[in-house]
């Protein structure tokens, strides 16, 4: 039984993206009206917006928190082509709110020629170098720059970090290419401390159509890495790393070697999958689809994985036609740009942004992520 | 055949109009939460997202029925019993340990007893329709709760050798299903209770339900019986004394019992066949129970109400004797007699897959049908300490067990209140338990310093180590965002986290140059050992330490550790001519401090910082920062102490001059 509690927002447009804090006794919300709120839960246990601020110029896709050993810090990504920190602040420098917290930036991130799609910090047992106030951010763009970037060779629309600790840092990240010939949309990247690069260890040649989100899920002990991919479908991909001595040698000698299973492929959504999302311990995935349901999935006891929920919005004012058309118009949005070229990373590119792209991505496809290590914030 | 194939799955419904075009998109929370939004899927550019309303979030939660008040109790009632039966001793001799896991297993009924009849209370008592009705549905749920856990109780834990079972039956039905005693009730505080209505019904349900006593005590009060030409009420209460009834305890064997009954029924259907009760209809229906004639159950069967009471009725009539495992032979008739199987709710199927030895079914069926973690998660946990889950073939058994442990104990977790139960339950899960603690106590809502004590604890009760030292650091950060120094470096040192303790006595230096004092002076004064933990806290509690000497009037060591911190290069050197300030009034002393050694220590460092400050570095780095007023006192202090060291260093030499000519 799902019991349903609902909070009108104050947003004037669509919501993008919320997310929880580590405690899940703050939210912050991100929407196409170019701006963040805070929410906290109050005294009352009721949920009360506490910060309300205009964010960037464009709408902003994805809102994430750091981890609260850093404070409090927030990160946005938009389609102004920018991703920027936020951190709150105990009444300083502002007259008017002398005593309330507000939020300041603290660094924009401005190199991206496009729209930049995900944003996340890195797990926090990666703060290299007892550096403090050290955040790793990860972000997702188009440009071409400063050192420890990943060449991906593919347009990026989603990023994941694998938050085990005992692997050294992986991320993984997926492509929204619409063209199936491209092959796997979803690579896999380690960082090897001892050329302190980023390495690509895997790609996922079994999925081929375009990949909207990934997630790693939280390890629980287990000896291999669960990934879920949102695709066409939903699908579980597990990674399990082989002893290094079984690795070949030569060039590779450092790199770990996966053996790739897929547990799991749910095609219950019948579309395309917009979000996937793993639970605190790793243990229930919920997906969302263009058939407008949150679907949540379970392993039980035997390592089966089946559904074991479904949230639907209640669509009684609109009829199945309303529905129909924007799925329609979406199928027809991606053939459009299908074929030798690709789309710009953000579905939602500009225009004249999106056919420059077309062109650089048709003369050398590359598409970059920054790991941005230097970055710091300083208080 | 452990497949989880059925319907289980749950749906649910978002009140979002703006969800089924965008649709939803969905972020987890603690335990069993999700926030659900509408907009999941980016709109093209020219497409207008023509909201009509402000756009809404929605807070989605499942396995909450532990969260109400009176559930609460539950929980923690249940919670006592659980962890005394883990820390049980399993190698104990069966003898000994049988009655203890019956104990256990009447410990968990009394709570869900309590729950149900408080449950009963506040739904009556409950103003606003909703509310009741939810308490009444909670309370059915626990009804049925107690009637399997009760049937389970017997057919696995309190299993009786010989495999004899009735009684327990009867026991199991006249305990719950007390519509003969309502009945009774009804009859007796009638004016004339033997032509209530309800006056042969409820003798007919005592009959069979094996309640002879008290249906004779109610066949008694009927006055026909003075008058009775034909003595046909006496016959009936003979027949009714005379019934034999098997008990373990008794020292009578089951062929002797056996016998017995078989002579005392032949006497029943002898009656029959004479025609004794003819003319009198009610006391036919009594003989013909006590016959064990099968069609008068089905006559009887909305007083049995439920093929389960029927069935054990006719057992008592026709096969007293059964043993354990062919009970289920006999249900199949029962349960045509009520419709057939496709007429079984899901009550009858669970207690129908207990009644046919499939602990799996009942578990399975239970957790899927109940919406309730809590009792799955019990009652296989004490089948777990009875050895039930093995010996029934199911050789995945830990697993599940510790499979429905984590999903009770998931289901706490999200509560404010009830993790600390949450994490007990996950310490008895041996495989995964102590992952999922780990997520979840870095994870639990820390809005007060004592709560932080309190996870803290339970952490290093735990050894848990990495999870400590991240709520300590949180709580430092917390602090220092708050501008509360000495807290976040009490939190700091807990948390021994060097890079924040090195940045926080920076923060102390640079409040001591600008204000010329320390604040958290106690904390400071008693750092310890633990000022180890990193260089700068070391020179922070030495420079803090030379102060005290130094207004104790401890010159020398002042002088000492004041050179000794500028010579290991513990000092920052940004802060070594603050250092060297403080040396002046030494240098100046009436008395020779800094021997002529020490005084050349000091001109070393002196001069290095004259290097330094011409040095380019310096003026790229601080010069931005440092005015030319500042500059220019700096230059003042060196010369200051280039002429107070000079004059030192000359009374040095004089005075070691005369000592040794004293020697």
């Amino acid at each position: 039984m799902f019991v349903t509690k609902s909070i009108s927002a104050e947003h004037k447009d669509l919501i993008h993206d919320v997310a929880y804090d580590f405690h899940g006794r703050r939210m912050a919300t991100c929407s196409s009206d170019q701006s963040v709120q805070v929410w906290d839960i109050g005294e009352d246990s009721e949920w009360h917006c506490t910060a309300n601020w205009r964010t960037h110029s464009g709408s902003v896709w994805r809102v994430t928190w750091a981890h609260p050993e850093f404070g409090q810090v927030l990160a946005t990504c938009s389609f102004d082509r920018t991703a920027a920190v936020w951190e709150e602040v105990v009444g300083e420098s502002n007259p008017n709110h002398r005593g309330q917290n507000h939020w300041v930036k603290r660094t924009q991130l401005v190199d991206s020629r496009t729209s930049v799609t995900d944003v996340k910090f890195a797990p926090k047992h990666l703060g290299r170098n007892n550096i403090i106030l050290r955040i790793e951010l990860c972000v997702v763009d188009i440009a071409v720059r400063l050192q420890n970037e990943i060449s991906c060779k593919m347009n990026c629309s989603c990023i994941s970090w694998n938050p085990s600790r005992v692997h050294p840092a992986m991320i993984s990240v997926g492509s929204d290419d619409p063209s199936t010939t491209g092959g796997g949309k979803v690579q896999v990247y380690e960082y090897s401390d001892g050329n302190r690069k980023w390495n690509k260890v895997e790609t996922l040649m079994t999925v081929t159509e375009a990949v909207h989100d990934v997630a790693f899920a939280p390890n629980l002990g287990r000896s291999y890495h669960l990934l879920a991919v949102a695709s066409k479908d939903v699908r579980i991909i597990m990674l399990k790393p082989l002893r290094r001595a079984q690795s070949t040698v030569g060039q590779h000698s450092g790199v770990t070697r996966f053996e790739v299973r897929q547990p799991a492929q749910f095609d219950e959504h019948n579309s395309q999958v917009w979000r996937v999302n793993w639970n605190i311990t790793g243990t229930i995935l919920a997906s969302s689809g263009d058939d407008g349901c949150v679907r949540l999935w379970k392993a039980n006891y035997l390592d089966n994985w089946k559904c074991i929920g479904v949230l639907k919005a209640d669509g009684t004012h609109h009829g199945p036609g309303h529905s129909g058309r924007s799925h329609s118009s979406h199928v027809v949005g991606t053939s459009a740009t299908s074929g030798a070229s690709s789309s710009s990373s953000g579905a939602a590119a500009g225009n004249s942004s999106q056919s420059s792209t077309r062109v650089r991505f048709t003369v050398s496809p590359v598409t970059d992520i920054r790991v941005d290590q230097k970055y710091s914030v300083f208080f | 055949m452990a497949d989880y194939e059925r319907e289980d799955v749950r749906h649910g419904v978002v009140p979002d109009i703006a969800g089924s075009k965008f649709g939803l998109a969905s972020q987890w929370g603690l335990g069993n939460q999700v926030l659900v939004h509408a907009g999941v899927r980016r709109p093209k550019q020219d497409e207008s997202s023509d909201l009509t309303t402000p756009p809404s979030i929605h807070i989605v939660k499942w396995d909450i029925d532990m969260h109400n008040p009176v559930t609460r109790k539950l929980v923690n009632e249940s919670h006592n019993v659980f962890i005394s039966l883990q820390s049980h001793n399993p190698e104990q001799a069966d003898t000994v340990r049988k009655p203890q896991l019956v104990k256990f297993s009447r410990h968990y009924r009394s709570v869900q007893r309590a729950c149900v009849l408080e449950l009963q209370l506040k739904g009556d008592a409950a103003e606003d329709e909703e509310k009741r009705q939810i308490y009444y549905a909670q309370c059915q749920v626990f009804s049925m709760i107690e009637l399997i856990w009760s049937l389970c109780e017997i057919l696995f834990v309190e299993v009786l050798p010989g495999g004899v079972i009735l009684n327990q039956l009867l026991d199991w039905v006249s305990w719950h299903f007390t519509q003969g005693d309502e009945l009774a009730t009804a009859v007796m505080s009638s004016s004339s209770p033997h032509t209530h209505e309800s006056y042969w019904p409820a003798i007919y349900i005592y009959v069979l339900q094996g309640r002879i006593d008290d249906a004779r005590k109610l066949l008694s009060i009927h006055p026909d019986r003075q008058r009775d030409v034909n003595d046909l009420y006496g016959m009936t209460d003979e027949l009714l004394r005379k019934m034999p009834m098997f008990t373990v305890v008794g020292r009578q064997s089951v062929a002797e019992f056996d016998m017995k009954w078989r002579h005392w029924q032949d006497q029943c259907q002898q009656c029959l066949e004479d025609g004794l009760f003819d003319s009198h209809n009610n006391l036919s229906i009594i003989c013909r129970i006590l016959a064990g004639d099968n069609r008068v159950f089905s006559e009887l069967k909305d007083l049995t109400q439920s093929w389960y009471q029927m069935l054990v009725a006719k057992l008592l009539y026709n096969n007293p004797t059964i043993k354990t495992f062919d009970i289920h032979y006999h249900a199949q008739e029962c349960i045509d007699d009520y419709g057939g199987n496709s007429h079984l709710s899901t009550l009858d199927n669970i207690l129908l897959s207990a009644l046919e030895f499939d602990i799996h079914q009942v578990i399975r069926e239970s957790s899927a049908h109940l919406n309730n973690w809590w009792f799955v998660a019990h009652l296989t946990d004490l089948l777990y300490h009875c050895g039930q889950l093995e010996s029934h073939n199911l050789n995945f058994g830990s697993n599940l067990r510790e499979f429905l442990l984590l999903e009770y104990a998931t289901s706490l977790m999200s509560h404010e209140s009830l993790w600390q139960i949450g994490m007990d339950y996950l310490d008895h899960c041996p495989e995964v338990g102590r992952h999922y603690l780990e997520l979840y106590i870095e994870r639990i809502p820390i809005q007060t310093e004592r709560k932080a004590l309190k996870v803290l604890r339970a952490c290093e009760k735990r050894g848990m180590e990495l999870q400590a030292h991240s709520i300590c650091k949180e709580m430092g950060m917390k602090a220092l965002q708050n501008d509360r120094l000495g807290t976040a470096l009490s939190w700091c040192i807990r948390s021994k986290d060097r890079a924040f303790a090195t940045f926080l006595s920076e923060k102390f230096l640079s409040e001591y140059s600008s204000r010329g004092g320390f604040s958290n002076l106690d904390l400071i004064d008693n750092l310890g050992p633990a000022m180890l933990l990193s260089d700068r806290l070391t020179f922070l509690g030495k420079y803090r330490e030379f102060h005290k000497m130094y207004e104790h009037g401890e010159f020398r060591e002042a002088a000492n550790l004041l050179l000794s911190l500028l010579s290991a290069k513990l000092a920052p050197q940004k802060f070594w001519l603050t250092l060297l300030t403080d040396a002046l009034p030494l240098l100046e002393c009436d008395q020779v401090v800094f021997s002529s050694h020490q005084t050349y220590d000091l001109m070393h460092c002196l001069e290095e910082i004259t290097l330094s400050f011409q040095s380019t570095q310096y003026l790229d780095k601080d010069d931005k920062q440092r005015t030319q007023g500042q500059r220019e006192a700096d230059q003042e202090k060196i010369d200051l102490l280039r002429l107070a060291l000079a004059r030192n260093l000359s009374r040095a030499i004089l005075h070691e001059g005369t000592e040794i000519e004293g020697i």
